[in-house]
């Protein structure tokens, strides 16, 4: 298992680079800055200043290898004791006496006490060599530790021969195919004390310890490496409990997984303006804005959002305690004590200048293992500006990174300054983030009103409105800002509009009563004209009737009196017409 | 070269207390045949015999043969003569051709005069 994984990275090595051999050092994140790990059957010098993590590099090398990929090592060591190494690694976890025990790994200290020892004419190290051969083939090892072999030279007067000898050792290790990681002192102005470094051309890496305001960052940069390209950058580096661990910024690939899946923001008029249904999950949130515009507050939402769907939420404060956040977010309406009870909320405040960044990124490592939640928030990632603004930004960088992969849901909130542009966040993360909220104070009409909006949300058709952000004992509610002609207006400018409003729309009411009477007057007078005239037409009506009525009875009568008089003279009706 | 005892000549008795009498105990460090360990062993032979008749006793070590004890005794430099007894430990490095250096290295110089 442990040769398979070693082969196939040696095979991706050696794609890349197809003329060298790597072996991995198992070191977290030192394997993906050198493409592989160190030389194969080369020496590689590791340097530094007291304490810098030399001897800690080279142990681990040895102990990985001998526990990850199967190579038997040797550790001879100039300055500690066998039991003093085991010891120094012990509280890291590793177990050298049962890896001893199990011929994977030999240790020899070579004890040099210059006050036992008289020269008397011509010598050499060749008891060096015979240890160092048997040690090799006693656990048949790949890998050779040689810690701070320069101590001879303080036990040993003839520096040629000295120097000599150390070139035969290096030429020795070279020829039998051992990996070898030998350890050296810094020196004024050169890589190690005694110019090992000219010895050993093949791989060199130097480390380093600063301190900068007072915290302390461990930096390791890879001076050389034959036949390899590598990172040249300077990495910061850590040993902590569980090792050391280079943290590489550039070989970051970006291929994390990524979700459909929806998770809510807490608020539920900020769901709506994120297509009604709130942020992706697994994805970065920023929320940046001035001071007290309610930062703390969203993300408090969010967080106890989280917990009543039965997620959990790691809340890391950098600026306030556990119980000053959930006493503060009681006036809000959040009760966060019940899901700190219930396991659901895990909250951490420490200080920003506690430690270095890269213990504070190292510290969230090690919660979000533990923990495993499904939420972080971050609560302000400002307070971590220290004086170098890029180690920041590379930072987050990487914890964004490790949080996506993990698709851990993650919520950064940031300080801007009040002047200046807000679009801009101090640590340049924006970029970062998939997902920004800016809130923002406006001064108006003698009052500052929280006015929130998203900036960018990527993969959703998000809300563009600028709304007006309150914070009630009910929790935070965004009203809808009046906005016109370019300006929003918020708070009492906000009443005073929508008053100068119903002024209006009270005044346009009452003018149109007012020409609803006038044309209802109108329209009573035209109404008694048509009356007028209907009766008119009526009165013209029966006169007509009445004429026609008189002019048929005058012609009954006269057809009548036509009869009559026919009578009297007996002429018939039928002739008439005849007499006619 | 083997490793082997060099017979000196019987100790004498021990029970005088005198610090000329003490028997001193020398083991020679050598890796394999070289020139400087054969110089080293003809050296010390004159040595031996010049200024302790008698009073110690040598076992020559080939660590090519025996190379764990070149952990065990603390041996780096090629040849090393150490004189395990009378305590404390002393090593003598080199091929010993500087004989006052090494009967101070041995503690010897006082009786060497």
């Amino acid at each position: 298992m442990a040769r398979a994984s070693k082969r196939t990275k040696t095979v991706a090595a050696s794609r890349a680079f197809p003329q060298l051999k790597k072996s991995p050092s198992g070191i977290a994140g030192f394997d993906e800055i050198t493409g592989g790990g160190l030389p194969t059957g080369r020496p590689t010098i590791v340097c530094g200043g007291p304490g810098c993590g030399k001897t800690m590099f080279a142990m681990e090398f040895l102990i990985r290898g001998a526990t990850e990929f199967g190579e038997p090592g040797v550790l001879m060591t100039f300055e500690e004791t066998g039991e003093e190494m085991s010891r120094n690694v012990e509280s890291l976890g590793f177990n050298v006496q049962s890896l001893v025990d199990k011929k994977k790994l030999f240790l020899d200290y070579v004890r040099i006490e210059p006050s036992e020892i008289q020269e008397t004419g011509e010598y050499d190290l060749e008891g060096l060599f015979v240890r160092l051969q048997h040690a090799v083939e006693s656990v048949g090892a790949k890998r050779v530790v040689l810690d701070t072999v320069e101590a001879i030279f303080s036990g040993f007067g003839n520096a040629g021969m000295l120097r000599a000898e150390i070139r035969r050792v290096f030429r020795w290790l070279k020829d039998h195919g051992l990996t070898t990681v030998i350890t050296a002192e810094r020196g004024e102005r050169t890589l190690t004390r005694y110019g090992l470094e000219e010895y050993v051309s093949d791989c060199v890496v130097s480390l380093d310890h600063r301190v900068n305001d007072q915290i302390s960052t461990r930096r390791m940069r890879i001076v050389k490496y034959r036949g390899s390209s590598h990172g040249t950058d300077e990495y910061p580096f850590l040993i902590d409990k569980k090792g050391f661990s280079v943290l590489p910024l550039s070989s970051i690939r970006l291929d994390h997984k990524v979700s459909k899946d929806r998770i809510s923001s807490g608020i539920k008029d900020l769901d709506v303006m994120l297509e009604g249904r709130g942020f992706y999950k697994g994805s970065s949130i920023l929320v940046s804005g001035t001071s007290g515009s309610g930062k703390s507050t969203l993300a408090a939402h969010f967080a106890n959002e989280s917990c009543r769907s039965g997620k959990r939420a790691l809340y890391i404060a950098f600026e306030e305690s556990s119980a000053q956040v959930t006493r503060n977010m009681r006036s809000v309406g959040i009760n966060l004590g019940q899901y700190i009870k219930n396991g659901l909320l895990e909250f951490h405040a420490w200080r920003p200048s506690q430690h270095g960044l890269e213990m504070h990124l190292l510290r969230i490592h090690d919660l979000v293992d533990e923990f495993r939640p499904q939420v972080v928030i971050v609560d302000p990632i400002t307070n971590l500006i220290s004086a170098n603004l890029n180690e920041v930004h590379a930072m987050l960088m990487r914890l964004l990174d490790f949080l996506k992969d993990r698709q851990i849901t993650a919520m950064f909130t940031t300080l801007t300054a009040n002047r200046g542009a807000e679009e801009q966040t101090e640590v340049g993360i924006s970029s970062l983030t998939d997902t920004w909220i800016l809130l923002r104070d406006l001064e108006l009409n003698g009052e500052r009103n929280r006015c929130l909006y998203v900036l960018k949300s990527r993969g959703m058709a998000h809300s563009n409105q600028i709304r007006e952000f309150a914070l009630s004992r009910m929790g935070v509610r965004l009203l809808p800002a009046y906005v016109g002609s370019g300006t929003v207006y918020t708070g009492s400018a906000r009443l005073a509009q929508e008053a100068r409003e119903r002024a209006e729309s009270l005044r346009e009411q009452q003018q149109l009563e007012e020409k609803r009477k006038e044309f209802s007057v109108k329209r009573n007078v035209l109404e008694s004209q048509i009356a007028a005239l209907r009766s008119k037409l009526s009165s013209g009506e029966s006169e007509f009737a009445r004429l026609t009525r008189q002019r048929n009875e005058r012609q009954q009568r006269l057809a009548l009196d036509r009869e009559e008089m026919g009578k009297i003279r007996g002429v018939t009706r039928d002739n008439q017409g005849v007499n006619s | 070269m083997r490793n082997s005892r060099v017979k000196a000549k019987p100790p004498k008795t021990e029970a005088t207390g005198n610090a000329t009498d003490v028997v001193l105990e020398l083991r020679l460090y050598v890796a394999g045949q070289t020139p400087k360990s054969l110089i080293a062993l003809k050296n010390l032979k004159k040595i031996c015999e010049e200024h302790l008749q008698g009073r110690y006793r040598l076992h020559v070590i080939d660590l090519v043969k025996t190379p764990q004890l070149a952990q065990d005794d603390q041996i780096l430099a090629i040849p090393t003569l150490v004189r395990n007894l009378p305590q404390p430990i002393r090593k003598i490095i080199g091929d010993l051709s500087d004989t006052q250096r090494v009967l101070v290295g041995l503690d010897l110089r006082s009786q060497a005069k």
